[in-house]
C-alpha cells in the first residue's frame, strides 16, 4: 500500500507561494528599515561622542597594561607574592568599606520607610484621592530619575562633608525607586480582603495594616534587600564628590597612580558585593522560599 | 436537622493548637530582627554624625538653595547645554549598543543549555559578576585614564559595566529558551552553530532587543553622572555649575535631564512594544 502526501493543484500552490513570499519579503524590508535607521542613529551618535578608532587602537594597550600596572607593586613584583604590602591599608579601608556599607544601610532604611509610607498614596486602588496619587507619583518619579551622585553633589554643599550628604542622597534616590516598586506590587494585591475590613467599618489605615500589608510585605522586604544590594555599589562611588564612604580613598588613588591600592581597593569591593550578593540571596530564600526570588 | 453550630473557640484552641499559639521561637525571631536592624540603624545614625543640629542647618541652607533655583534659567549658554545633552543621549546609545554586541557571544558561553560544562561555565559566570560589581564611574576614571578625558571614556565605561549586566541577562533568557526547537534543528542533522542560529536566537532575540532597549534608558542616566569624573556629557555641565554655586543654571540642567529621560522612556516604551509585540515585556 502506498500513502500519498496531498498536494494542491499548482494554480493554488502558487497563491499562497505568492503570498508568503510577499510577507517574507515585507519583513525583511521592515528588518532592512529598522538597521538603517539604527546605523544611522549610531554614526550620528559616533560624531557625537568624539568616537575616535584611532585613539582606541593606539591607547588600547593602555587599557590592558593599565591592569598589568595595578596588580604590580611599586617594588616590581606581582601583588599577590606579598599580600600585606598590597593590602598595607587594611585597616583604614575595612573602616571606610565599613562606612559605605552603614551609609548604604541607613540610606536604604530611610528610603525604604519613605517609600513604604508614599506607595499607598501612589498606588491606584488604595490612593484616596486622584490629586493625592498624582502628585505622589510625581515627587517619587522627579526622586528616582535625578541621579543619586546628583543629589549628593548638592547634598554636600548644604549639610558639608562627610558621610550624612552620601546617606541623604542614598535615601532620596531609594524612596523614589522603591516607593514605585512598591505600589506596583500594591496595585496587584487582591482588594477582596480590604472590603472585608472595610465592611466592619475600619478607616482607611487599618484597611492598609489588616488587608493589604500581610499581601504585600514579602515582596517588599525582597525588594528591599535587592535595594540594598545596589545602594552598596551607589555607595562605593559617593566619595568621588566627597560624601563618605571607600569612594574618597578609591578617586585619591587612582588619580595619584597609586596602582596598587588601586587594584586592592577594587579587589574588597568586589568581593563585599560578592558576599552580600550571597548572603541577600540566602537571607531570601529563607524568608520567602526558594520560588520566591523577585 | 440543626442549624449551624457555632463552634466552640476553646474547643477549637485545643484541636489546633499550632495556629493559636505559634511557637515562642517564631515570635521571638520577628522581634529579634527587628529590634537588630532598628539597632544598626541608630549605630550607623551616631556612627556617621548625623546630630539635630547639623540636619536643621543643612535643611535651612537646602532651602534656601531651592530659592535660589527658581526660577530655572540657562543664561547665555544653552547652545552648549543642548550639545552637552546630545553628547549624553550618544553615549548612551553606543555604549549600550557596544556592550550588547561584545556580550552576545560570550553570554553564550555562559549558558547553561549551550555549555552543559560547569568548568567553562563557571568562569564567565564570575567574570561577568566581577565586570557588575564595578561601578560605571570607576570604569570611566579607568578609562580616563586610557584615552583621555572626553566622551569617548565615557562610551567605553558604560560599555564595560553593561557587559557584565547584559552577559547576565543574556545568558538568563538563553537558559530559559525552549529547547525542543534546538532538538529539532540537531534532528535534522544541524551543527551547533545551526542550533544556536535557528533553535535559539529567534527564541530570544525579541526578549533581548527589549532589554537593550531598557538599557539605553537606564544607561540615559547613568550618563548624565558619569561627565562629573570627567567623561564628557551634561553631568560636566552640571557639576561644574553646582561647584560654581550657580543654582539656577543647576535647576535648568536638571529639568533638561528630567524631560530626556522622559523622552527616551517614552520612545523606548513604544519600541519595546512594537519588538516584542503584544506578548508578556519582558
Amino acid at each position: 500500500m502506498t500513502t500519498s502526501v496531498p498536494i494542491l493543484p499548482a494554480h493554488q500552490l502558487a497563491g499562497f507561494r505568492d503570498s508568503y513570499g510577499a510577507a517574507v519579503r515585507r519583513r525583511r524590508l521592515h528588518l532592512f528599515v529598522g538597521m538603517l535607521i539604527f546605523g544611522c542613529v549610531l554614526l550620528v551618535s559616533a560624531i557625537g561622542a568624539e568616537v575616535n578608532l584611532r585613539t582606541f587602537y593606539t591607547y588600547f594597550g593602555n587599557f590592558i597594561s593599565y591592569f598589568d600596572r595595578i596588580f604590580t607593586l611599586d617594588d616590581g613584583h606581582r601583588v599577590w607574592t606579598n599580600l600585606p604590602e598590597w593590602f598595607w591599608g587594611l585597616k583604614k579601608w575595612s573602616k571606610l568599606l565599613g562606612e559605605t556599607l552603614l551609609i548604604s544601610y541607613v540610606g536604604t532604611t530611610v528610603g525604604m520607610v519613605v517609600g513604604f509610607c508614599l506607595n499607598f498614596l501612589a498606588a491606584e486602588n488604595t490612593s484616596p484621592a486622584p490629586w493625592v496619587r498624582f502628585a505622589v507619583r510625581r515627587l517619587l518619579e522627579f526622586a528616582r530619575t535625578v541621579p543619586g551622585i546628583v543629589f549628593a553633589l548638592i547634598f554636600v554643599i548644604a549639610f558639608g562633608l562627610g558621610p550624612v550628604p552620601g546617606v541623604l542622597a542614598i535615601a532620596v534616590h531609594s524612596s523614589g525607586a522603591l516607593g514605585k516598586l512598591f505600589s506596583e506590587i500594591v496595585e496587584n494585591a487582591d482588594m477582596k480582603p480590604v472590603e472585608g475590613i472595610r465592611s466592619t467599618g475600619a478607616s482607611w489605615l487599618s484597611c492598609m495594616r489588616f488587608a493589604v500589608l500581610p499581601q504585600v510585605i514579602a515582596g517588599f522586604s525582597s525588594y528591599t534587600l535587592l535595594r540594598f544590594e545596589i545602594n552598596v555599589r551607589e555607595a562605593s562611588v559617593m566619595g568621588f564628590v566627597g560624601a563618605g564612604g571607600i569612594g574618597q580613598e578609591l578617586v585619591v588613588a587612582i588619580r595619584k597612580f597609586y596602582y596598587s591600592d588601586v587594584s586592592a581597593i577594587l579587589v574588597m569591593i568586589v568581593l563585599t558585593v560578592f558576599l552580600l550578593d550571597i548572603g541577600t540571596g540566602w537571607l531570601r530564600g529563607r524568608l520567602f522560599g526558594a520560588g520566591a526570588r523577585a | 436537622m440543626r442549624g449551624i453550630e457555632t463552634p466552640d473557640p476553646q474547643q477549637l484552641k485545643q484541636r489546633y493548637p499550632q495556629i493559636f499559639a505559634r511557637p515562642m521561637s517564631a515570635r521571638l525571631a520577628t522581634s529579634a530582627v527587628l529590634v537588630l536592624a532598628l539597632a544598626i540603624f541608630v549605630f550607623g545614625l551616631v556612627d556617621l554624625e548625623f546630630s539635630p543640629s547639623r540636619m536643621l542647618s543643612g535643611l535651612n541652607q537646602l532651602g534656601w538653595i531651592a530659592r535660589l533655583m527658581l526660577p530655572p534659567d540657562p543664561g547665555s549658554s544653552l547652545p552648549v547645554y543642548l550639545k552637552a545633552l546630545g553628547e549624553t543621549l550618544s553615549i548612551a546609545m553606543l555604549g549600550t549598543t557596544l556592550a550588547a554586541c561584545m556580550a552576545m557571544p560570550v553570554s553564550l558561553l555562559a549558558a547553561r543549555n549551550v555549555i552543559p560544562s560547569a568548568i567553562f561555565r563557571f568562569p564567565v559566570r564570575r567574570l561577568f559578576d566581577t565586570i557588575r560589581g564595578v561601578d560605571t564611574l570607576i570604569w570611566a576614571l579607568v578609562w580616563i585614564n586610557v584615552v583621555g578625558l572626553g566622551p569617548f571614556a565615557g562610551v567605553l565605561a558604560i560599555a564595560a559595566s553593561d557587559f557584565g549586566a547584559l552577559g547576565k541577562l543574556f545568558s538568563e533568557a538563553i537558559e530559559t529558551a525552549d529547547q525542543k526547537q534546538v532538538e529539532g534543528v540537531r534532528a535534522s542533522g544541524g551543527n551547533m552553530l545551526h542550533e544556536i542560529r535557528f533553535g535559539l536566537l529567534p527564541q530570544v532575540l525579541p526578549v533581548i532587543a527589549g532589554q537593550v532597549l531598557y538599557f539605553i534608558e537606564s544607561n540615559t542616566r547613568s550618563a548624565t553622572i558619569i561627565g562629573i569624573v570627567g567623561a564628557g556629557g551634561i553631568g560636566l555641565q552640571l557639576a561644574e555649575q553646582i561647584r560654581v554655586l550657580e543654582w539656577q543654571k543647576v535647576s535648568f540642567l536638571i529639568l533638561m535631564i528630567l524631560v530626556a529621560v522622559a523622552a527616551i522612556d517614552w520612545i523606548s516604551g513604544k519600541l519595546r512594544f512594537a519588538i516584542i509585540g503584544r506578548r508578556a515585556i519582558a
